[in-house]
C-alpha cells in the first residue's frame, strides 16, 4: 500500500491526542487553570492537527461533513462520529478545569470511553479489508489502541504507566510482523483463485493492461517498503520503544522526558510508514506484483 | 444509503469468454470514450503524450500465461472490470453513502455529487475495479452502461454496455444472471462460468467462462537431419566448404 504521509501522520497523531485525552479523562492527571489548559491544547493540537491531516487526501475535502452519514455500515463514518463527540465531550470537561477547577467526573468518563473508540474506529478502517490479509487480523485493533494508551501515558507523564504500556504494546507489535509476514499466503488467495485459471497449469502475469502506471499500481503496489523491512523494523523498536523507556527509568528530568515523547513518536511514524508501505493488496496478483 | 439492499431478482451482469477473448483491447477503447462523453466526470488522462502517460479506465485487459505441465504454454487474455457483487465490499465502507447498489438491477454505481475521494471503496474491492480519476477527484467505475442498456433514444441493438457492442469476437455477454432460463444464465451453466476469488465471499454477478480444453499437442521433437550421405550438388557444396579451414565436419 501507497505510505501516504497525511494518513501516517493523521494515526500518530491522532492516536496520541485521543490516548492522552483517554488519560485525561480518566482523571489519572487532573490539572486546573493555565495547567489544564496546556494539558487540553496538547491534546487537541495533536488529535484535530491528525484528523485535519486526513482531509488532506480527499478528492473533494468539502464535502467531508457527508461522511458523518453512514455510521450503520462504515468504519470510516463510526470513526468521524466518534471523533467529533469525544472532542465535543472532551472540550466541556477540560472547560470544567480551566474555568472553575472542578473535573465532572463522569463527563471524563464518557469523553475517555469516547477516546477509545475513536482508536478502535480508526483501526477498524484497516483491519475490516479482506483485500489487505496482513491488516486483516486482530493485532491491529489491538496495537492501535496499546500506542495510543501508550503514547497518551507517556504525554501524560506517567512514568509507569507508559513503561509497562509499551513493553506490551513492543511486544504485540512484534508478534504481528511475525504474524503478519505469512498473512498474505494464509488468506488463500493467489494467482490461481484471482484469474480462475489454476486448473489448466501455472499462471504467470505476462502482460498488463498498459504500459504506464495507473492508479490502481501506485495505490496498491509498493515494492520498495519492503526492501528494507527489517532495518526499519529494528529502528522503530529502538526509537519507539527501546529508548523511551531508557529515557523514563533514569532519574526523572524534564528534558529526559522531552526526549523520551520525540523517540517515541519518530518511533511510531518510522512503524506507521511501515504498516503501510509493508502491506500487500489482493490486486497486485492481476499486475504480478504485490 | 451504503447498506446493501436485500438480493434483487434482476441481477444485470457481464459474462466475459476466457476461450475467446482475443486481446484487442476494443472493449477498453470503447468503453473509455462511452463514459468520457456520457454519464458523470470524464475519464481523464495524465501526461497522455507525454514520457510518463497515466489515466483512468474502467476496464482494463491483462494477459497471463499458464503453462501446463505436459502441455506448451498458453496465452489469455483477461479483461476486468466491475463484477457488482451481490456482497459489494465497496459500497458498505463508503463514509458518505455515495457509493450504492442499485435494488431494482443490482448494479453498483458511485453518486459522484456525494464522493469525498477519501479512496477506502477502491482499497475494499478486491478486483481494482474503481479508479480515483486524478482531475475529477471522484471515483470511477463500471455503471454497466446504465446510461445505455435503458436509453430509449438509442436502436434497440445499442441498448447494452458499450464493450459488449464493440467486441469484434463476441467475447463478452450482457444479460440477468438472476434470471436462470436467461441467455447468459445457460451460457454459464454450459460452460462451468467461474467467481473471481470466490473465497473473499464478494459473491460476484459476473462470471468468466473458462478457455476450452486444447488439443493435445504432440511437442515438437528436434528436426532430424535430412541426409547424412547426401549426394548432389547441395552435398558436394556441404562437403567442400567444411573442409575449409574452420569449417565443420
Amino acid at each position: 500500500m501507497h505510505p501516504a504521509p497525511s494518513v501516517i501522520i493523521f494515526t500518530t497523531f491522532s492516536g496520541l491526542g485521543f490516548g492522552l485525552l483517554f488519560w485525561l479523562g480518566l482523571g489519572v492527571i487532573a490539572p486546573t487553570g493555565f495547567a489544564a489548559f496546556i494539558w487540553f491544547a496538547i491534546a487537541y493540537l495533536c488529535a484535530v492537527g491528525g484528523l485535519l491531516a486526513s482531509t488532506f487526501h480527499l478528492g473533494h475535502p468539502e464535502r467531508a461533513l457527508k461522511a458523518f452519514s453512514q455510521w450503520k455500515t462504515s468504519w470510516l463514518s463510526r470513526e468521524g462520529i466518534a471523533a467529533v463527540v469525544t472532542l465535543i465531550v472532551m472540550a466541556i470537561y477540560g472547560a470544567g478545569l480551566v474555568f472553575a477547577a472542578t473535573p465532572f467526573a463522569i463527563l471524563g468518563w464518557v469523553g475517555a470511553l469516547g477516546a477509545l473508540a475513536t482508536v478502535f474506529t480508526t483501526s477498524m478502517i484497516y483491519t475490516q479489508l479482506k483485500t489487505v490479509p496482513r491488516w486483516h487480523q486482530p493485532t491491529t485493533p489491538l496495537l492501535f489502541l496499546l500506542l495510543s494508551l501508550g503514547g497518551g501515558a507517556l504525554l501524560a507523564g506517567q512514568v509507569s504507566l507508559s513503561v509497562v504500556l509499551l513493553i506490551v504494546a513492543a511486544a504485540v507489535q512484534l508478534f504481528a510482523w511475525y504474524t503478519g509476514d505469512k498473512r498474505f499466503a494464509q488468506s488463500g488467495t493467489d494467482m490461481q483463485t484471482a484469474t480462475g485459471l489454476g486448473d489448466i497449469g501455472t499462471v504467470r502475469a505476462f502482460e498488463p493492461p498498459h504500459t504506464g502506471t495507473n492508479y490502481l499500481m501506485r495505490e496498491f503496489i509498493y515494492v520498495v517498503g519492503r526492501k528494507h523491512a527489517q532495518k526499519l523494523q529494528a529502528i522503530a523498536l529502538v526509537l519507539g520503544f527501546i529508548m523511551p523507556i531508557i529515557l523514563l527509568l533514569i532519574p526523572f528530568s524534564h528534558i529526559f522526558a522531552a526526549l523520551a515523547v520525540l523517540s517515541h513518536v519518530a518511533g511510531v511514524l518510522t512503524l506507521r510508514w511501515l504498516f503501510f508501505a509493508q502491506a500487500e493488496h489482493v490486486v497486485g496478483l492481476y499486475y504480478g506484483q504485490r | 444509503m451504503t447498506q446493501l439492499p436485500p438480493p434483487s431478482a434482476k441481477k444485470l451482469g457481464l459474462v466475459i469468454d476466457l476461450d475467446t477473448c482475443v486481446g484487442c483491447h476494443a472493449c477498453v477503447i470503447s468503453c473509455k470514450g462511452w463514459n468520457t462523453e456520457n454519464y458523470g466526470a470524464p475519464l481523464s488522462d495524465q501526461d497522455p503524450y507525454g514520457g510518463d502517460p497515466s489515466g483512468t479506465f474502467l476496464n482494463r485487459v491483462h494477459s497471463f500465461e499458464v503453462q501446463p505441465e505436459e502441455a506448451p504454454a498458453q496465452l489469455i487474455h483477461f479483461p476486468k472490470s466491475c463484477l457488482h457483487c451481490e456482497d459489494a465490499p465497496c459500497v458498505t465502507v463508503c463514509p458518505t453513502g455515495a457509493s450504492y447498489k442499485r435494488v431494482e438491477d443490482g448494479i453498483v454505481l458511485v453518486n459522484e455529487s456525494d464522493c469525498i475521494g477519501c479512496g477506502l471503496c477502491a482499497w475494499a474491492c478486491p478486483y481494482g475495479a474503481r479508479e480515483l480519476d486524478a482531475d475529477a477527484g471522484v471515483m470511477k467505475k463500471c455503471t454497466l452502461c446504465v446510461d445505455r442498456i435503458y436509453n430509449e433514444n438509442l436502436p434497440e441493438e445499442d441498448r447494452e454496455p458499450a464493450c459488449v457492442r464493440t467486441c469484434p469476437a463476441g467475447a463478452r455477454h450482457f444479460g440477468d444472471l438472476g434470471d436462470e432460463d436467461s441467455d447468459v444464465s445457460k451460457l454459464v451453466a454450459e460452460r462451468g462460468g467461474f467467481d473471481l476469488m470466490p473465497e473473499l465471499g464478494t459473491k460476484p454477478v459476473n462470471k468468466y467462462l473458462p478457455p476450452r480444453p486444447k488439443d493435445v499437442a504432440t511437442p515438437c521433437a528436434p528436426l532430424e537431419t535430412v541426409a547424412e550421405d547426401g549426394q548432389g550438388f547441395a552435398a558436394w557444396l556441404d562437403r567442400a566448404l567444411s573442409a575449409l579451414p574452420g569449417g565443420k565436419s
